[in-house]
């Protein structure tokens, strides 16, 4: 098990929070998959709670075969990202886990802001293909084998996807009081 | 996800161990489909991974054989085909394949049953199903890694890789 696919890397992944914070929260995961969505309001609380304790960073795992839409939003969000805007894409679409068709994805484009032109024609040409694919690559790597999966601190985590389980597990690894 | 204990003490321990590495792979023929064939030896001259597995539709066999859907481009990069092994019958896989979308062959280890699951050394007497079981074969039909799962736990597909990467990186070094 090679330590980089399991923490966040500043350098290329998407982060909130502090690179350097005492605890890392990562989290390999597919925006149509009902069990990421549930956890999402989760992880928003654990992100709310720890503050700058907490480096989280989200990386793709989109099971392509029985998620059919979920290639294309994990690189609509690549395309945000491009434009500046991971994490409203990111949050937008597992808000919106029903609703992934590409006309889906440009009206959120949209609504953030963003070049949806721009963010459509760089979907449809996988501009950001290889970028999901590497994630999903050290995801395997990393012993990832379905969705969510998250890694306290570059432990993988097989608890409970509570939130009570969830903070006393980060705060435990981290030797902070729970 | 992973299962969870009760799915794991619904069954026994299996009484024998996987074949080890080193070992010639058992030749066998299943059925593939209803009507169609697949003899091991005639896959010979690239690596092979065979995946056995309890049973069609259980929740973590589902999510073992659709990550390794996800991987076959992975595997191709290595030259490697996938076969998936349980004693589910062959309309069984065809309805499982259908379902998971699937894109690897699904073996029936089915008549008498569990006959290749014995070869390998990973059947469950008590249980009537495989052990989820994998093993890396070498061209030439050789076990060049194997590795037993517990039931309820899916595997992953790092170890596969790792295999198949020293293997090409063995025949790298045989070559220069």
């Amino acid at each position: 098990m090679t330590p980089r696919f399991t923490v966040p890397d500043s350098k290329r992944d998407h982060i909130r929070g502090p690179a350097n914070a005492p605890i890392s929260l990562l989290e390999y995961g597919d925006y149509e998959c009902p069990f990421c969505g549930q956890v999402q309001p989760v992880v928003r609380e654990i992100q709310r709670r720890l503050g700058d304790n907490l480096c989280f960073a989200f990386r793709h795992f989109p099971l392509t075969n029985v998620h059919p839409h979920s290639e294309h939003a994990a690189e609509a969000a690549e395309a945000a990202a491009a434009q500046g805007n991971f994490w409203g894409m990111h949050e937008t679409l597992f808000d919106n886990q029903d609703s992934l068709e590409d006309v889906d994805l440009a009206a959120y484009a949209a609504e953030l802001g963003l070049d949806e032109v721009r963010l459509l024609r760089e979907v449809e040409a996988h501009t950001y293909a290889g970028q999901v694919r590497e994630d999903f690559k050290g995801g395997v790597r990393a012993g990832v084998n379905g969705t969510p999966t998250f890694f306290i601190n570059g432990a993988r985590y097989d608890g409970a996807r509570g939130l009570e389980e969830m903070l006393a597990a980060l705060t435990q690894e981290a030797g902070y009081p729970s | 996800m992973t299962g969870d204990g009760n799915y794991k003490d619904m069954y026994s321990k299996s009484r024998r161990g996987a074949l080890p590495a080193g070992t010639k792979a058992p030749e066998f023929t299943l059925r593939s489909t209803p009507d169609q064939w697949l003899t091991l030896s005639e896959l010979q001259g690239r690596p092979l991974i065979l995946a056995f597995y309890p049973a069609d539709w259980s929740p973590v066999c589902g999510d073992q054989m659709t990550l390794y859907n996800e991987m076959l481009g992975e595997f191709q990069e290595f030259d490697a085909e996938l076969l998936g092994i349980s004693v589910d019958g062959a309309w069984c896989h065809a309805a499982f394949a259908h379902d998971r979308k699937l894109h690897f062959p699904l073996l029936a280890d089915f008549e008498p049953k569990g006959a290749v699951a014995r070869d390998y050394g990973v059947y469950r007497d008590k249980d009537g199903v495989c052990e989820r079981a994998l093993f890396d074969l070498d061209p030439e039909g050789i076990i060049r890694w194997s590795y037993v799962s517990p039931l309820g736990v899916n595997p992953g597909a790092n170890g596969i890789l790792t295999a198949l990467e020293q293997l090409k990186n063995e025949k790298a070094a045989v070559t220069t």
